[in-house]
């Protein structure tokens, strides 16, 4: 094996020291992983164990991007609690005392803020998420991991962030003297509803922007727009009944209304536009994970 | 009983051409889309469709044993880092299949995962983790990563605030620490001053004797000679050849030879392919013999002379060169610190300076030699330039103009030593 060498002796110990070390390796370990590595076909299949495998380094990504997001800043956490605050002051002046919009009986600012709640950790979310290949194209071009975390992980890491302005809004629930029914119990499912909107739309958008440079610089007007067409600034009785199911299309609308009634009891949010959300964010989720899969496959050599 | 670690079957990867391009604007996608059947016509001179495409990659296979350390070695562009990307699946091949047995972990840069605002501590963490270490393996292992990198005083401290050096060592040192069943290493013996290459090249051995399978690329022959057992020669994205280290490293270095020598003149301002801070910079190296004017080739015997043409462009307290010549091989026949014979001197900023070098006792055999050079402040033993390979010259069998006509015997110099019989 070794051809003809000026120590044969001394290479063959060499030889033979090394099998051992490898045999004692071997008995030492489970089974070893074996990967099989081929050109990238039409249909791609998640590997869900792999993913499993994996879970610590998601962890760490979402640890990262926490502890990065505060290091050397003034007021820290502050920040998770200053944007949706300032943004219901503005709302609770403008759309409310001035534009007087239907607020469904509820005071304005807890109005405002039960929508900001969910709506400033989408948006963070989906930003982040956008940003997550492009800006750790470094790594993704020298070690391999499951690219999917990254997105994963920046919709992960923007629910600390909501856990802090939550700790608000049970201030506010207090003041207002809010006694919420048993429907707080489903808070948590529309927490989960806007969680996988921000993730089914940050694989695309994730995918996208690491292909085609120009698409983060859409992302800030589209999120702006989506703020528009979701029930943030006017409650969705605002918008016709025959148009309501066409307006569930938007996932967040869903999300919204959900969150406002699981709070305060009131409002029920119709049951034709919860159903179109709920199925407009399983096909979104769907088509997010084949195309990031597809695009999965090349990342690296593009990024 | 080895089973085969890595089966390589016909792998092929393309690129396409505008794939390269750094940044590609959604705009520009739609408007080449319009403009694609108008260009086709245009080239038709020639070009055939396809043209641009690449192979990085095609065709290659191979088989590595189970404990085996393979050196691939080839030209830049040859393939290598591609191929060693595909095998830790940090792309897809075009074509093709391999299949690898085992945990793999990719040491293609040194410092993957570092974050400037994370402590060393936090590094070593996250570092290690998307390396492929558990959470309890960088427990375990964390004083070890800390005591190799010698960082223990700044632990705490953020990266951003750490020494260029420090952050070698401490990302080598977690790299270092890895145990995947499979190791893939791609050049990061280039990076560094030389004790920190020196630590390299002793852990990477340490790892090669511990039964891993390792894929070794290098430009550093001497290292592949030392640390791996067979070759993979890769040419233009095809396998040359596969055989032993010793036998890949001695084809490799012989079709690097027979490229041509050059004229003695070596414009160094507009190259990139250098490592240092800059504060000093080689702007021209001349290779002369006896003649007093450059040139490529030399007869045997025949004193050479080189001058090193330099331009401060910050203070340097303390300059200093180091010239090697090493042999086609890789091998580090000569070396020589300007030392040895001048003084360190300070430059100014803008100050340019001419450093000669009088090699009297030419004592190389033929063949070809490349010049490695430095420059330093020996003040803080900072690199400020340095190139792994300023160019080649080559040595004729010449007529015996300068004493003696070199026979067939071996050996990389032929000094002229004094025997007498007793």
């Amino acid at each position: 094996m070794m051809g003809t060498e000026t120590n044969p002796v001394g290479e063959a110990i060499a030889v033979g020291a090394r099998t051992e070390a490898a045999a004692a390796m071997h008995t030492a370990e489970h089974a070893v992983p074996v990967k099989r590595i081929v050109p990238p076909g039409r249909w791609f299949s998640w590997n869900l164990k792999e993913l499993a495998d994996y879970r610590e380094l998601l962890y760490f990504l979402v640890w990262r991007e926490i502890k990065v997001r505060y290091k050397q800043t003034l007021i820290g956490a502050g920040w998770a609690i200053l944007q949706p605050v300032a943004t219901m002051a503005v709302f609770s002046l403008f759309f409310g005392r001035l534009a007087k919009i239907p607020s469904g009986g509820l005071p304005y600012p807890l109005f405002f803020y039960l929508a900001l709640l969910p709506w400033t950790y989408f948006a963070g979310a989906l930003t982040g998420a956008t940003n997550s290949v492009v800006e750790n194209q470094r790594v993704i071009t020298k070690v391999y991991f499951p690219r999917v975390l990254l997105p994963l992980s920046s919709v992960i890491s923007g629910l600390v962030d909501f856990a802090i302005a939550f700790v608000l809004l049970i201030g506010m629930a207090v003041y207002y003297r809010v006694t919420p029914g048993p429907w707080l119990a489903l808070l948590p499912v529309f927490l989960l509803l806007a969680v996988l909107t921000a993730f089914g739309a940050g694989l695309w958008l994730a995918g996208l922007n690491a292909l085609y440079r120009d698409v983060r610089y859409v992302v800030p007007f589209l999120v702006q727009f989506w703020l528009f067409a979701s029930p943030v600034a006017y409650p969705s009785s605002l918008v016709p009944a025959r148009w309501r199911a066409l307006y569930g299309l938007n996932p967040m609308a869903g999300v919204i209304d959900g969150f406002r009634w699981a709070v305060t009891g009131e409002n029920p949010p119709s049951a034709g536009l919860l159903a179109v959300s709920a199925a407009a964010v399983v096909v979104m989720l769907a088509a997010g994970l084949w195309f990031f899969r597809r695009m999965e496959a090349t990342v690296a050599d593009v990024v | 009983m080895t089973t085969a670690a890595i089966r390589v079957e016909g792998l092929g990867k393309r690129f396409r051409l505008g794939e390269r391009e750094r940044y590609v604007a959604l705009r520009d996608v739609l408007a080449r889309a319009v403009k694609a059947p108008f260009r086709r016509r245009a080239n038709g001179n020639g070009h055939a469709l396809g043209a641009s495409h690449i192979w990085a990659l095609r065709g290659v296979s191979f088989d590595v044993k189970e404990g085996d350390t393979i050196g691939i070695v080839g030209r830049n562009g040859a393939g290598k880092s591609t191929l060693l990307k595909i095998l830790a699946g940090i792309t897809l091949p075009t074509e093709g299949s391999a299949e690898v047995r085992g945990r793999v972990g990719s040491l293609l840069e040194v410092g993957t995962g570092f974050h400037p605002e994370l402590t060393g501590r936090e590094n070593i963490y996250f570092s290690g983790s998307i390396l492929g270490m558990k959470r309890r393996e960088i427990d375990r292992k964390f004083d070890e990563i800390v005591a190799f990198s010698g960082v223990e005083t700044f632990l705490d401290t953020p990266l951003k605030h750490y020494s260029s050096g420090m952050q070698l060592r401490l990302a080598f040192s977690v790299a270092a620490h890895l145990e995947p069943e499979v190791l893939l290493v791609d050049e990061v013996l280039a990076v560094g001053d030389l004790e920190f290459q020196k630590k390299c090249l002793g852990k990477m051995e340490e790892v090669t004797r511990g039964g891993r399978t390792v894929l070794f690329v290098s430009h550093n022959m001497g290292a592949i000679r030392r640390i791996c057992t067979r070759g993979v020669w890769l040419d233009r994205g095809e396998v040359r050849m596969t055989g032993t280290a010793a036998e890949c490293v001695d084809a490799y270095a012989a079709s690097v030879e027979a490229l041509e020598t050059g004229n003695g003149v070596f414009d160094l301002g507009l190259r990139t392919d250098r490592t240092g801070d800059g504060r000093v910079r080689m702007r021209q190296l001349r290779v002369m013999g006896s003649a007093g004017s450059p040139s490529g080739t030399f007869e045997f015997c025949e004193p050479l002379r080189f001058e090193f043409d330099l331009e401060a462009h910050e203070v340097v307290r303390a300059c200093f060169l180091g010239l090697m010549i090493n042999a086609a091989d890789g091998a580090e026949l000569v070396s020589s610190c300007h030392t040895d014979s001048a003084e360190v001197r300070e430059l100014k900023p803008g100050e340019r300076r001419s450093l000669i070098c009088d090699f009297d006792q030419n004592v190389l055999r033929p063949g070809t030699y490349s010049i490695q050079a430095s420059v330093l402040d020996v003040a803080t033993w900072e690199f400020c330039d340095w190139f792994h390979s300023i160019g080649i010259f080559s040595i004729d069998p010449g007529t015996g103009r300068f004493g003696r006509v070199p026979d067939g015997r071996p050996g990389y110099v032929q000094p002229l030593l004094r025997w007498h019989w007793k």
